[in-house]
């Protein structure tokens, strides 16, 4: 392992997997997971893996490593790295491998990091541990990595602990530690998922040009098409654990070939004329709220017109679920009122009457903690109908039958739990749960963006048609400026607990923007392999 | 629902892989894969509640007959011999599965009842009603149980409802603790809020909501919390506060022959005898762990990889 380097020069396999079959363990039986994939990889190459959850990608992503998580086995196929087969090594060998010449970059940095550990020595271990070079050289080499990676005070934030930087800085840090041992190969699984698009751009860059700089080959995982055109010189597109197709990165945005890979493409398309009203159902004005001591919104004034739908935008601990909390009565306002058509609605949940609470519903970000697992679809969105119109026994399940036809699932779901429905079904059912109370208002927090491109674009239709046919208005949350496109009338823009700016969708997305609205709408990843390139270089050239 | 061309649509994307099992067949299932511990334990319990419903019927003798020779040696007539007044070893044990269980298991229930429904009000209002009943709980904890309950039995007196209800009082803190907290990572989920805003009372959303999701955790813990009881009546039996004569149990049997000990180098049987009826305690809170161990490592999803 001493003489280490990134030898063998550009363009030379550094990795062949051919033929990869896994199987998964649930439900008492192996259920294929992965079924034939073949990947190669060149060095100094970037392959983006995308595909919709439970396509395999990552599962692929870690058999790279020759790794299978518990609960998966490989049963077929062979992974060359570097001319050994990683299926046939041993434990001891693979193990010498991870961390030092195929290093992996999770998606949450905070779950990854030891907490009782200052963040130098995390990034070095990998380094120390193989030996590859004296400690106080790693240290001075983590330092560098991290100025190359823009970490603001790169020679001190490796003295703090996980939990004094942010999840960007976290991010970075972690594809530090990945890069110290210099290794031939990073698995990068979904690393800014979970990031604000604003932090996205600045964790986007700085990984990029670090794989740049050493020339290492990488595999991106990553759902966001746009974020993976920016990384990958090849993409491959997976779904249902088989190859949809795979070509460079400028061919497959300009000229998909499969059915499955145009649809991917085309959900960013869409997008709702905007319409204007002047019948407000719900004013919000001059909210002031704290959790606390700590002051989260600071006169916000917000007003949403009947029958339309208004997005509210801004990046995490902007105060935008705050608003929808003041609005349901669950954090009651210091300050200000909330009126609902045209009459002041009492600021705490208790004092509210059923009719009040019936007339405001909520859909959540993830429909997983939204359902209790517990009960059936049938129970789920017969409550509302029992509670609201008393309904029972056989009225109520033929209520809940056509609802669930509302939202284009059939009877057959009436029985399941929520266990046993996909992603887009779940958050289907909570939709359906909302309009049984046949309610003036939805408040969507987040609705979609725990989903894939094409659920999403599902979603998105069924609530834009459900507006056309019920008149229902929607506050919709949403950090994804392609979402707000899709669905809105009016934007609201939320910065620290205010409101920077509110008004039709497109005077608020036409230039000129107040400097925090700029600087959020040209961070959302455009489908342009050279979107990051141009847009960094927008930005140095007005910061000269 | 959208162009024919997209690959979409919502009732075509499936879930996880599936196969939907009626309560029975995931039994059936979770039975088969038991493993031997578990076999052994349910076993055991199964024997003991026979012992116990059809107590009446299997004992050669009645529960309270006394017979002319104290202290008589094992024989076919006397199985496990005799105690100090002559009334059968065997019979007495047979009868005392019926009662110290009978007494151990109202008194474990009525303690999930109060402890389990006290938490799940706390966890949901997390405010004074919390507050309150958590330093209550506190105080009740800080005073030694078993020194507790004799003063509380020698006050009231040491009837059966006594026994139960002072037990089932003191030994609910233990399950109003364990409950509030499970409780709790269940009231911050976003359905109890949907039940919330529904405008849903505090009784369904206990019941109906959060119940369900923290069954597994308390149903281990009854196994527990039932020995415990068990054998906390052993001991205040044995100490002579619990059960009263002539009523059989296996704590003051204990007592009541604890003397024979002092023979085992004459007689061997004899000096066993006292000791049958703690064996008999062991073996039962043997059992009951086993299947609780075996239950909390089904539901809590601790499995080892495959």
């Amino acid at each position: 392992m001493e003489d280490k380097t990134n030898g063998g020069g550009r363009g030379q396999i550094l990795l062949e997997m051919k033929d990869i079959h896994i199987e998964g363990f649930s439900d008492e039986t192996w259920h294929p997971m992965i079924k034939g994939v073949d990947l190669t990889l060149r060095r100094g190459e970037v392959l983006g893996l995308i595909g919709e959850s439970g396509a395999g990608k990552s599962t692929l992503g870690k058999a790279a490593m020759g790794y299978t998580q518990p609960g998966c086995r490989l049963t077929g196929g062979s992974i060359m790295f570097d001319g050994m087969d990683l299926t046939r090594i041993s434990r001891a060998q693979s193990k010498a491998l991870w961390g030092t010449r195929i290093a992996y970059v999770a998606q949450s940095a905070a779950a990854s990091f030891n907490p009782a550990h200052r963040l130098i020595d995390q990034t070095i271990r990998a380094a120390n541990r193989a030996r590859l070079r004296p400690e106080e050289d790693s240290r001075a080499d983590a330092v560098e990595l991290y100025t190359k990676l823009q970490l603001a005070a790169p020679e001190t934030i490796g003295q703090r602990y996980p939990h004094q930087v942010s999840g960007g800085q976290l991010q970075r840090i972690m594809t530090a530690m990945a890069m110290s041992p210099r290794p031939d190969l990073i698995i990068f699984d979904e690393p800014t998922t979970a990031l604000d698009v604003t932090t996205q751009v600045e964790v986007l860059s700085a990984m990029r040009s670090i794989v740049d700089e050493f020339d290492t080959a990488a595999i991106y995982i990553t759902h966001d098409l746009a974020v993976v055109s920016q990384m990958a010189d090849v993409i491959k597109v997976l779904r249902h654990g088989e190859e949809i197709e795979e070509a460079a990165t400028t061919q497959m945005l300009t000229a998909p070939e499969e059915p499955y890979t145009k649809s991917l493409w085309s959900v960013r398309a869409l997008e709702k004329p905007e319409e204007t009203s002047a019948d407000t159902i719900l004013s919000v004005e001059n909210i002031e709220a704290a959790y606390g001591a700590t002051k989260v919104l600071n006169d916000v004034t917000i007003k949403v017109p009947r029958g339309r739908t208004v997005a509210v935008v801004g990046e995490s601990g902007s105060g935008k679920s705050t608003v929808a909390r003041v609005i349901c009565g669950l954090l009651p306002q210091s300050r200000g009122q909330v009126s609902f058509n045209g009459q002041a609605l009492p600021p705490a949940l208790k004092d509210r009457s059923i009719d009040q609470l019936r007339r405001v519903q909520m859909i959540y970000q993830s429909a997983d903690t939204a359902m209790n697992p517990r009960q059936t679809v049938g129970e789920i969105i017969g409550r509302p109908l029992e509670f609201y119109q008393g309904l029972t026994g056989s009225a109520r399940d033929r209520r809940v039958i056509e609802m669930l036809k509302m939202i284009e699932l059939d009877e057959r779901f009436f029985d399941r739990l929520p266990s046993e429905l996909s992603g887009g079904q779940k958050q289907r059912i909570c939709i359906a749960r909302a309009l049984a109370a046949e309610p003036d208002l939805i408040i969507c927090d987040e609705v979609t963006s725990a989903l894939d491109q094409i659920v999403q674009e599902g979603i998105l239709k069924l609530l834009l048609k459900l507006q056309k046919d019920l008149g229902i208005s929607y506050l919709f949350i949403t950090h994804d400026i392609a979402v707000v496109k899709a669905i809105s009338d009016e934007i609201v823009v939320m910065y620290q607990g205010e409101v920077v700016e509110q008004g039709p969708k497109n005077q608020i997305l036409e230039p000129p923007h107040p400097a925090y609205t700029d600087l959020l709408l040209s961070s959302v990843p455009q489908m342009d392999p050279n979107w990051l390139s141009n847009l960094l270089e927008e930005r140095e050239a007005a910061v000269k | 629902m959208t162009e024919p061309s997209s690959p979409y649509s919502a009732t075509s994307e499936t879930g996880q892989t599936f196969k939907r099992r009626g309560r029975w067949e995931r039994m059936k299932i979770a039975l088969k894969k038991a493993p031997w511990s578990a076999r052994l334990g349910m076993f055991v319990v199964f024997i003991y509640f026979f012992t116990a419903i059809f107590a009446p019927m299997i004992a050669p003798y009645g529960e309270a007959q006394v017979f002319p020779e104290p202290f008589a040696i094992w024989s076919a007539e006397h199985l496990l011999g005799t105690d100090q007044i002559g009334r059968d070893v065997f019979t007495r044990i047979i009868y005392g599965a019926r009662n110290s269980m009978g007494i151990a298991l109202v008194t474990t229930l009525l303690s999930f009842f109060i402890g389990g429904g006290l938490g799940l009000v706390a966890a949901i209002d997390r405010h004074w009603v919390d507050q309150g009943l958590s330093r209550m709980v506190d105080v009740l904890m800080a005073i030694p149980s078993l020194i507790f309950a004799l003063m509380l039995l020698s006050i009231f007196g040491s009837s059966a409802l006594n026994l139960i209800l002072i037990i089932a009082v003191l030994d609910s803190t233990r399950v109003y603790r364990l409950t509030r907290a499970v409780a709790i990572n269940v009231a911050v989920m976003d359905y109890v809020e949907v039940a919330r805003l529904r405008g849903d009372g505090l009784g369904w959303i206990m019941r109906r909501e959060i119940l369900p999701n923290i069954m597994p955790p308390l149903v281990a813990e009854f196994g527990i919390r039932f020995c415990f009881v068990f054998l906390m009546i052993a001991a205040l039996s044995f100490l002579g506060v619990g059960i009263q004569p002539p009523t059989a149990d296996w704590g003051s049997m204990v007592r009541e022959n604890a003397s024979l000990i002092q023979f085992a180098k004459y007689d061997l049987k004899a000096a066993i005898t006292p000791l049958l009826p703690a064996g008999a305690i062991a073996v039962l809170t043997v059992a009951v762990n086993f299947i609780v161990d075996w239950f909390l490592h089904q539901t809590s999803g601790l499995r080892d990889g495959r």
